[in-house]
């Protein structure tokens, strides 16, 4: 095994930028891989023989194979693969530990940023909407809120994969992965109560009048929704009900 | 939608914002609230572009972007939505629900291209299998590049598109729309707080002591709105 590789901050800066284009080949083919691949290579640059180099060569092919995980959590896989790489662990050894972050990696991020971080923030923005706030406030709310979450995790990932590299599994049971989507939960649930009829009645204007008739209405159809959870899809009822409406209203 | 000089600023927006939904750089720039806002501002309305994005967002609330899952593309969307709305003033009853729906259906077109661009990239990936198995670094930041530059088109062309073909149905059925300004509203509110409603339900429900919270919320909302 070689002795420990330093990483300059330029090279771990381009390999941080370039995981925010990670997906930008997503594929049904190799998934994610060749976003890994075009992540990972700034350090690579560093392997013995340099860029163009037989280690280079070498590694640059392993890591640009099919990959699959959340593309944020991906920046965990991004750095412990190219601390393998560096550390000089044998390549047989990288792609069973590469094979091996795919599954973690891909729930853990699910269950923490989309099922979870997104639509708090999201309900908070509706919130934020409902309670009053301008353009330039929702807009802050949002995406300051979200992308604080959002960059963190990319930082956090690259960083605990180059420092733990093949051992990096230990740094996924920390509790904000393991708690934090619950208590997202938690606090969505009372934001969202709260935002929905305030986000409603901003959005009403003239059919304010028949408030109370919009909130049974929106009750009702809410359970109904929810009832036929992963049987029919609410957005596209949605474009349904809308286009008959349209429909209706022309024909009057 | 016809005067190319507004077109291609949209068209251009419409362009960065379905880059974000996937490609780069995820920042959600793309959620309806932000995209829509967004365009309405370059038609010089921010405040209609944040009211239908509130509407869209709701709708987009229920969508998850889980990996190879098939979902609306909401950046090129919203902007259609967000324009269309614009550009029309507050005496059109009709034109929240027009607006919406060209967005949703754009949405809905949206991810159907963004599956056919998978689809490409994938026989792109295919074709270059033995450089990538080379270790080409030219052959990698290629198709990363190329992937991107695709996705960027895809967003323009679809908005494009969508803002051209919509805007005379746009105005015929809002010369001719019958319905009350009231119901109007009300109907395009319901349907997508109902949406709203049963997205946050899902996201909350396996969350200890959810349910109880976000009924705790809505009569707090609801309180809120008594003391108005």
């Amino acid at each position: 095994m070689n002795a420990r590789v330093a990483i300059p901050a330029r090279t771990r800066l381009a390999m941080f930028v370039r995981l925010l284009a990670i997906q930008g080949s997503w594929n049904y083919e190799t998934l994610l891989g060749n976003g890994v691949g075009f992540s990972v290579e700034p350090a690579l640059r560093l392997l013995p023989g340099g860029q163009g180099g037989e280690a280079y060569r070498a590694a640059l092919a392993r890591q640009s194979q099919y990959f699959n995980a959340h593309p944020y959590m991906a920046a965990v896989a991004v750095g412990a693969l190219a601390r393998a790489e560096l550390d000089g662990e044998p390549p047989a050894r990288i792609e069973r530990f590469r094979t091996a972050l795919c599954g973690p990696l891909g729930s853990v991020g699910d269950r923490l940023v989309w099922a979870a971080w997104l639509p708090a923030c999201s309900i908070a923005a509706l919130a934020a909407f409902g309670f009053g706030v301008g353009t330039g406030g929702v807009i802050l709310v949002f995406l300051g809120l979200y992308n604080a979450g959002h960059l963190a995790l990319r930082a956090w990932g690259l960083s605990a994969g180059l420092e733990h590299g093949m051992r990096v599994a230990s740094a996924l049971g920390g509790p904000v992965l393991r708690r934090g989507p619950s208590h997202i939960a938690q606090a969505a649930a009372l934001i969202g109560g709260v935002a929905l009829p305030l986000a409603l009645d901003r959005v009403i204007g003239p059919g304010r009048a028949l408030f109370g008739i919009v909130l049974g209405a929106v009750a009702l159809g809410g359970i109904v929704l929810a009832r036929l959870h992963g049987r029919a899809e609410g957005w596209k009822i949605g474009i349904g009900l809308l286009a008959l409406f349209v429909l209706y209203s022309v024909a009057r | 939608m016809s005067d190319f000089a507004q077109l291609l600023p949209l068209m251009m927006l419409a362009a960065v914002l379905g880059l974000d939904s996937v490609s780069f750089p995820q920042a959600m720039i793309s959620r309806p609230i932000i995209a829509a806002t967004a365009a309405a501002t370059l038609l010089g309305d921010p405040a209609r572009g944040l009211l239908v994005g509130a509407t869209l967002e709701m709708f987009a609330l229920e969508t998850l972007p889980f990996g190879a899952s098939r979902y609306p593309e909401w950046g090129s969307a919203s902007v259609v939505g967000g324009s269309l709305f614009a550009i029309h003033g507050d005496t059109s009853p009709g034109a929240l629900a027009v607006a919406v729906l060209a967005a949703l259906v754009c949405g809905w077109i949206g991810g159907w291209s963004m599956v056919q661009l998978r689809k490409f990239n994938a026989r792109l990936a295919r074709a270059r299998h033995e450089a990538v198995a080379s270790g080409s670094k030219r052959v990698v930041e290629g198709l990363q590049v190329f992937g991107l530059t695709a996705d960027l088109a895809r967003g323009a062309a679809l908005s494009g598109i969508t803002l051209v073909a919509f805007r005379p149905v746009q105005n015929y059925v809002l010369g001719t729309w019958g319905s009350d300004p009231r119901v109007s509203r009300a109907v395009v509110v319901g349907v997508a707080a109902s949406v709203a409603g049963a997205a946050v339900w899902k996201v909350v429900h396996a969350a200890p002591g959810a349910r109880w919270l976000l009924l705790a919320g809505i009569a707090v909302g609801l309180a809120l709105l008594a003391l108005r």
